[in-house]
């Protein structure tokens, strides 16, 4: 079971929960999880999101592993210069 | 990801040298072509009439007496580029800046074009084109647009970000907020506070270069598109979406590119002179001028950002908070966010509390400019952070190092950090002889730290073996700054070859599968890691070969110094067969060798950077001159040394413009009165100084030979190191960039009362 906390602009479309436990092994796993639970977050996790596991921002890679402890965030995607 | 990434290699042949770039020769002898020097037989000219006000209503727009002219062959308008971008609020943001649909919403938008046989015959077009408008109340400033009685600019803008939501329109499009702890218990406990208020001027990224391209739309459906961009496979998406065309009909090259620094990251204007070329039926050649650069291209933003900070008497910070206020231009966009998530991002808090809040405003949509939000919000706080070392008494060096964020720190973001680069750059900048070499009478020094995210990205590769053992490197991120000399000598490090048996070219979208465009200071980062992957997979290829020469077992062959060796003593005494041997007899040996490679670079890991700076300031005349300046940043492994000090230098020098001078400046009819290199003046090499590079190499655990991305976060730091330079000669604290020679002298003069 994984904590992910999620950004503000997210909290409104997850029945206003900041932090939410999910059982998923790894990232592309979670936020499967995440919209089933949550339609609305489909949109965002479809076009806007990055993930931030144990620190390190993970933009694409889904495949990524979760480990039982792992601290995840959904941050917006970043743009860059 | 089936490649490991994994940082393994210390050892280095190539890597970490400075051969000479293989771009270099035709860039200083004029041969190099840019997005202006292509050409296409029977090819138009466009021209681009822009709204002279700065928010107004479009009325009508007649365009029967331009297509009169002769030697016009088209004139579009936004009926030309209907909408497709079904609900996509970013792309339709794109498609509104490219041309102005029921609205222009800032000076220098977009309201129609043409394309005629010569450049004569479309500047009288465009003096035809009869627009009726409007005109509406404009605001520009970030704080006059978020007043309660400020002109809106889209009724459909209710701030998100807030509870309850408002039932009435603003300017002010999201607020956003980060950070952990309690603050308020966090000042309480405070000894030393410090608060102020910062605002930083609007300022282009400056590139050389302007915006240009070759358009060609043709009857069966296909398009070319020859284009100055930082990224060929996303300009390629937009005008795809933004046209209606298949992704695989459009085939986007790239130029060479002058300078980009974000403003090149998404499509400005190449969707018109596609349109232009379809109802054309001729080529199309778009080229801004500098004003339309300035004054239709995307600067970054401008802004107003409050700090306050507490810390004890010891110097340990107890807490922080900031509140910024972005512009964003016309359209919503997540500027803020950014400033909000980095402001901070450089230290150890315990209670810490950002908001930023998006303002849209009648200036230029604003695009990404290197680490984008994050110098201003740096600017900020690092002046916060040093006038507060100053009121306890404490060396601004030490009190950042006793403040800064480790591995194992709760970011004020939000992640824990990992191993991270903040400390090493502090105390390197504390060894460095900068920071005690004396200074002369209106001399002052300032040092200041900055944060970048980083990323990778979406990424392609092809490396071709070619007949005589040399080696095609076919990549998909633009070369922005030396990346064909970087990738050159990763691709000769991972096969053992010679660098200068290595070509690297940046391939077409019709030859090579989707790249993500180079920001993010991902371009090496990411390409890199694409090519020891290609390279890799070539090496097994060639192991095979070597069994098939030799005719023995491929296990029994190990790749080591650019040979295929054979295993043991058992095949006698083999001579190594070199990448020339093996590429030699490859067509009798199952044809051509080639690795190829696509991937996903995630893992770039977070950048730091620490910058020292020494300003002298006249006080009669407000002027200042940058006398020393270092540049401290970690590069994990520095592919081509001078190539990363290139970016640090380059990166500083920006600063320094940001710092002094450079700044958009509105009339009261908000009309940009400076969209030129007069009057808008960046520095050139006469106002700087050597600036000096310390490069430190901490590996990036997610990279195989340790890479993280440079090009970005060196422009973090200028800003406040600048300020507090200035400010610690001038003897009063500016709190207002540009710090121009009229703001230095009126701070002197408050100060005197």
């Amino acid at each position: 079971m994984v904590q992910v906390t999620l950004w503000g602009g997210l909290v409104p479309l997850a029945d206003n929960q900041k932090t939410i436990s999910v059982e998923a092994g790894t990232i592309r796993e979670l936020l499967r999880k995440l919209e089933d639970r949550y339609p609305a977050l489909s949109g965002p996790i479809k076009n806007q999101v990055a993930v931030v596991v144990d620190g390190v921002i993970y933009r694409n890679d889904w495949s990524q592993p979760l480990a039982e402890d792992a601290e995840v965030f959904l941050m917006r995607r970043l743009a860059g210069g | 990801m089936s490649f490991d990434a994994t940082h393994q290699k210390e050892q280095f042949k190539s890597v970490g040298t400075r051969p000479l770039r293989p771009d270099g020769v035709d860039k200083v002898t004029g041969r190099a072509r840019y997005g202006a020097d292509f050409n296409m037989p029977g090819q138009l000219v466009a021209r681009v009439l822009r709204s002279p006000h700065a928010h107004a209503r479009i009325v009508k727009i007649d365009t029967t007496r331009a297509e009169a002219v002769k030697g016009v062959k088209a004139v579009v308008t936004a009926d030309d580029l209907p909408d497709l971008t079904n609900g996509d609020a970013a792309l339709f943001a794109i498609l509104d800046n490219c041309m102005a649909r029921t609205k222009a919403l800032y000076d220098g938008h977009a309201v129609a074009a043409v394309a005629a046989i010569d450049e004569k015959a479309a500047k009288q077009a465009l003096k035809l084109i009869d627009v009726e408008y409007e005109v509406l109340p404009h605001v520009v400033d970030v704080d006059a647009a978020m007043a309660p009685d400020a002109p809106v600019l889209n009724d459909a803008i209710f701030t998100e970000g807030v509870t309850p939501k408002p039932d009435t329109a603003s300017n002010v499009a999201n607020r956003s907020e980060f950070g952990h702890g309690d603050v308020e218990a966090g000042f309480e406990a405070a000894d030393f506070i410090v608060e102020r208020s910062y605002k930083t001027g609007q300022t282009h990224q400056g590139y050389i270069e302007p915006h240009a391209c070759v358009a060609s739309c043709n009857p069966d459906g296909t398009a070319e598109l020859w284009v100055c961009t930082q990224g060929h496979f996303v300009y390629r998406q937009n005008c795809a979406d933004l046209l209606g065309l298949e992704v695989s009909k459009l085939r986007v090259t790239s130029s060479e590119i002058g300078g980009g620094f974000g403003g090149k990251t998404h499509v400005w204007a190449e969707p018109v002179a596609l349109a232009l070329s379809r109802k054309a039926g001729r080529p199309v050649k778009l080229v801004m001028s500098r004003e339309e650069v300035f004054r239709a291209s995307g600067p970054t933003s401008a802004t107003s950002i409050d700090v306050k900070i507490g810390a004890r008497k010891d110097g340990r910070i107890t807490a922080a908070t900031a509140t910024l206020r972005y512009t964003s231009g016309p359209y919503p966009d997540m500027w803020a966010e950014l400033g909000a998530m980095t402001s901070f991002a450089c230290y150890d808090l315990e209670n810490v509390k950002t908001v930023g809040f998006e303002v849209v405003v009648n200036r230029p949509k604003v695009a990404a400019y290197r680490a984008p939000s994050a110098p201003m919000a740096a600017f900020a706080v690092e002046s916060a952070v040093d006038e507060l070392a100053h009121k306890i008494g404490m060396d601004a060096v030490a009190f950042r190092i006793k403040n800064a964020a480790k591995e194992g720190t709760k970011s004020s973001y939000g992640p824990v950090y990992g191993p991270i680069g903040i400390g090493p750059t502090l105390e390197a900048a504390k060894a460095h002889p900068h920071m005690s070499a004396p200074l002369r009478e209106n001399q002052g020094r300032g040092m200041a730290c900055g944060f970048w995210f980083n990323f990778g990205g979406q990424t392609c590769t092809d490396l071709n073996i070619n007949a005589d053992g040399t080696v095609t490197l076919a990549v998909g991120t633009v070369d922005v700054g030396g990346s064909r000399a970087s990738l050159s000598l990763i691709a000769a490090e991972e096969l053992g070859i010679e660098y200068q048996d290595v070509k690297a070219v940046v391939a077409d979208t019709a030859t090579l599968g989707y790249n993500d465009m180079t920001d993010g200071s991902r371009g090496t980062f990411s390409s890199s890691m694409a090519t020891i992957s290609a390279a890799r997979n070539a090496v097994e290829i060639m192991r095979q070969r070597a069994a098939l020469m030799w005719d023995i077992p491929v296990e029994d062959i190990y790749w080591e110094d650019g040979h295929a060796k054979a295993a043991g003593s058992k095949y006698g005494n083999l001579a190594p067969l070199s990448v020339k041997d093996i590429a030699a007899e490859s067509g009798n040996t199952g044809g051509p060798i080639a690795g190829h490679s696509e991937l996903v670079a995630d893992g770039a890991g977070v950048s730091f950077a620490t910058h020292i700076c020494d300003v002298e300031v006249d006080p009669e005349t407000g002027s200042t001159r940058i006398v020393r300046y270092t540049v401290i940043q970690d590069a994990g492994k520095a592919v081509h040394p001078s190539y990363v000090e290139g970016q640090y230098q380059g990166g500083a020098a920006q600063g320094i413009g940001w710092a002094l001078n450079e700044e958009y400046i509105y009339g009261d009819d908000g009309r940009l009165q400076n969209p030129g290199f007069l009057d808008y003046r960046i520095p050139v090499c006469s106002d700087l100084p050597m600036i000096d590079t310390q490069i430190l190499e901490i590996p990036n655990p997610n990279h195989p030979y340790g890479v993280r991305g440079v090009g970005e976060t060196s422009i973090v730091p200028p800003l406040a190191a600048i300020a507090n330079a200035v400010s610690n000669a001038a003897g009063v604290r500016m709190s207002h960039i540009p710090m121009s020679p009229p703001r230095i002298l009126a701070a002197l003069k408050d100060a005197k009362g």
